[in-house]
């Protein structure tokens, strides 16, 4: 409790850089996430990750042969950022020169250059002071130990990526969207692929301090995958990734404060996986929720529109089709493989809508004008859209759009007046209605 | 004289080892509309992009309006073929279209009002007025196809350069496509069509490049769209080369 309290209140000083250098970074990676998200390198960003291992341990071992400071932050995370730039530079040479694909190529480089790190590591805990030396803490990460030195470094690199974010963002959306058309259009494609790319690494390189090199891929995909349920526009996405990373990192801090002997970088990852799920779930564009609700909309239409269609098609049968005429219930049924009491339910649900009347002994059902002059509708698109696939079989499948709710919205005028002859004729066979658009008052 | 909006001279294309384009020699006339017709894999795409410098020819040179690419761009408008993006990217229709104006509003700045307001306009423009707000990836295919077409609209270019606009889309954006088309071929503006229905070249276009690895023939559809010359192009596949040019010439088209 006292240890909740003294971090709520910011009472340690630690407490305050390592809050601060985390969620800056946590923000950050969420921002140009968003763009490596939507570029679809997010494993690339993982491939980087795991490349730094070698360039950590090199520079650390280079630093002890040249008797300079082996914890210096700015020369192991320059080894890192190298080892990053390799590490990508090997991918796209593997794919350039040979048949390789992407996955393949990915794979190799983030295993090769892990081992290599792994291997060098060793050698370097061999080294007199070496295994005190915190280097596996790259690996893992040491959120806690975060000193203001590494905070400001933290700062200023978090700054060059949002600045380079905003300068950048139209350019960048057009990159990830479309790279054709910004090639044809006269962008410097292949600087803005690298400018994207330094940026990440940039990135990167802060986060293996902060939640470790095996975890920093986490950061940069999973708060702009979290976004994405929440919004169908960049910004906006790109903000709430910004957020949710912002948010997890703090959480995540949070968390190892109380619990010191819990690790701050995982709890990050942690915390960004559960508000991944929440977003899953409650996302506002594409949660889970949101979209169940649109198909049983979705379903609920359509069931609407068969039983107001097999209603109209029982008067039909029994005579001429008009308003008042009361049809039961038995024949309805027939028409439709619905359960007696599926049946009731959508009658009861139309009947609220305005669209029947039920007699008082439920058997049988009437549509009302308003009922009428939709089911009407409803059987004549059907019709219309049945003679066309039957008739224009050879164009049917690139043209039929059946989304569209009324045929004339997608097929030409010419077209739907051949199908309305066609459906005339017929209509002198059997009762079909025409054009309430043409024939009501 | 005015320059060619395109002139295409002795270029050759090489996917791996494998030619794919073998030195062709193209010159489209201005204030036209033509189609580039031949069959599955002879290059029509490869042609279009390569002119572009998308992707790298293997030899040859490629004039736009008399000069090289880089400094005719503006002047020039490319559609590429709707499948080559993900529908899924979390813009609008209107975003997409702002697009065309990206160069117009130059490097960092904002897409301001203005923009926005020239992006409806050419939505508009392809009778998607409506729709400027709808998520990508909500549009049915010929609606996407639409608003690839309004973006190069935005851009007010003197050559388009449209790969496959008519491909598998439906009657009503078939109709607003030609009339765009109708309309840019107005105001004595250029439009190039990858084409892949033979039915329609007579209906849509005025000229007409067969190509197949290499330019088979290319002229007025009147003179060109020949039986010989198709079945130049097309080669063995002659059953169904005979059915469209049978249809062909039921609707008077220009063989008889």
């Amino acid at each position: 409790m006292d240890a909740l309290w003294r971090f709520l209140l910011l009472q340690d000083h630690n407490t305050r850089v390592v809050l601060a250098g985390a969620c800056l970074f946590g923000a950050a990676a969420g921002l140009v996430g968003t763009f490596l998200l939507l570029r679809k390198r997010s494993l690339l960003g993982d491939t980087l990750g795991h490349a730094t291992l070698p360039g950590v341990a090199l520079a650390f071992l280079l630093a002890h042969a040249a008797g300079l400071s082996t914890r210096s932050l700015p020369i192991l995370l320059g080894g890192a950022a190298l080892a990053g730039v390799a590490g990508v530079g090997a991918v796209l040479l593997i794919r350039r020169i040979s048949h390789i694909k992407d996955d393949a190529a990915l794979a190799i480089v983030l295993s090769v250059f892990f081992g290599a790190g792994v291997t060098i590591l060793t050698a370097v805990q061999q080294l007199p002071g070496g295994a005190s030396a915190g280097l596996d803490h790259f690996i893992y990460g040491k959120t806690a130990s975060m000193t203001s030195a590494d905070a400001t470094f933290i700062f200023w690199a978090s700054l060059i990526v949002f600045a380079g974010c905003t300068a950048l963002f139209k350019e960048f959306a057009l990159l990830c969207f479309d790279e054709s058309f910004a090639k044809a259009g006269g962008w410097p494609v292949r600087s803005l692929d690298i400018l994207l790319m330094a940026l990440v690494i940039l990135i990167t390189v802060v986060g293996i301090q902060a939640v470790g090199l095996l975890l920093v891929v986490a950061l940069l995909v999973i708060p702009s995958a979290a976004a994405r349920f929440w919004s169908d526009r960049l910004g906006v996405m790109a903000g709430v990734a910004a957020a949710v990373g912002l948010a997890s990192s703090a959480a995540g801090v949070a968390v190892s404060a109380i619990l010191p002997r819990l690790p701050a970088g995982a709890l990050i990852v942690l915390s960004s996986a559960a508000l991944f799920a929440v977003s899953f779930v409650f996302g506002t564009r594409r949660g889970l929720i949101v979209r169940s609700q649109d198909e049983h909309r979705a379903v609920k239409r359509l069931r609407r529109e068969h039983l107001l269609r097999a209603i109209y098609e029982c008067a039909e049968a029994s005579g001429n089709a008009a308003a008042e005429k009361p049809v039961p219930v038995a024949s309805v049924h027939e028409k439709r493989p619905w359960s007696a009491r599926e049946l009731a339910r959508e009658i009861e649900s139309a009947a609220e809508a305005g669209l029947l009347t039920t007699t008082p002994d439920d058997a049988q059902v009437r549509l009302t004008t308003r009922g009428f002059a939709e089911a009407r509708r409803l059987v004549r698109n059907h019709r219309l859209w049945e003679l066309y696939l039957l008739h224009h079989a050879e164009v049917a499948p690139g043209r039929v759009d059946r989304d569209a709710d009324l045929i004339e919205h997608v097929l030409d005028p010419r077209l739907v007046a051949e199908l309305e002859d066609l459906l005339d004729a017929e209509r002198r066979r059997a009762f079909v209605p025409g054009d309430p658009e043409k024939l009501s008052p | 004289m005015t320059e060619a909006p395109l002139q295409i001279r002795s270029l050759s294309v090489a996917y791996q080892r494998k030619l794919v384009l073998w030195d062709v020699d193209a010159v489209v006339q201005p204030g036209r509309t033509t189609a580039i017709v031949g069959p599955n894999g002879a290059g029509k795409s490869t042609l279009i992009r390569a002119a572009l410098g998308l992707i790298p020819s293997a030899a040859g040179e490629v004039l736009f309006f008399g000069r090289p690419y880089a400094e005719s761009r503006p002047r020039v408008a490319y559609v590429p073929q709707r499948e080559s993006v993900d529908w899924d990217f979390p813009v609008n229709a209107r975003d997409v279209v702002a697009m065309g104006l990206y160069r117009r509003i130059g490097w960092c700045l904002p897409v301001r009002s203005r923009h926005r307001k020239l992006a409806e306009d050419a939505l508009a423009d392809v009778g998607l007025a409506d729709f400027a707000r709808r998520q990508i990836s909500q549009l049915s295919g010929g609606q996407q196809q639409r608003v690839f077409l309004a973006r190069a609209l935005a851009q007010r270019a003197d050559l388009y350069l449209m790969d496959e606009p008519f491909s598998s889309v439906d009657a009503a954006t078939e109709q607003a496509i030609l009339e765009v088309l109708r309309r840019l071929k107005g105001e004595g503006r250029t439009v190039v069509c990858v084409h892949h229905d033979l039915d329609t070249v007579g209906d849509y276009f005025d000229d007409v490049i067969l190509l197949n690895m290499r330019v088979v023939a290319a002229g007025s559809v009147a003179e060109t769209f020949t039986k010989e010359n198709l079945r130049k192009t097309y080669g063995a596949r002659l059953s169904l080369l005979d059915e469209a040019v049978a249809d062909l010439s039921r609707r008077g088209g220009p063989m008889r």
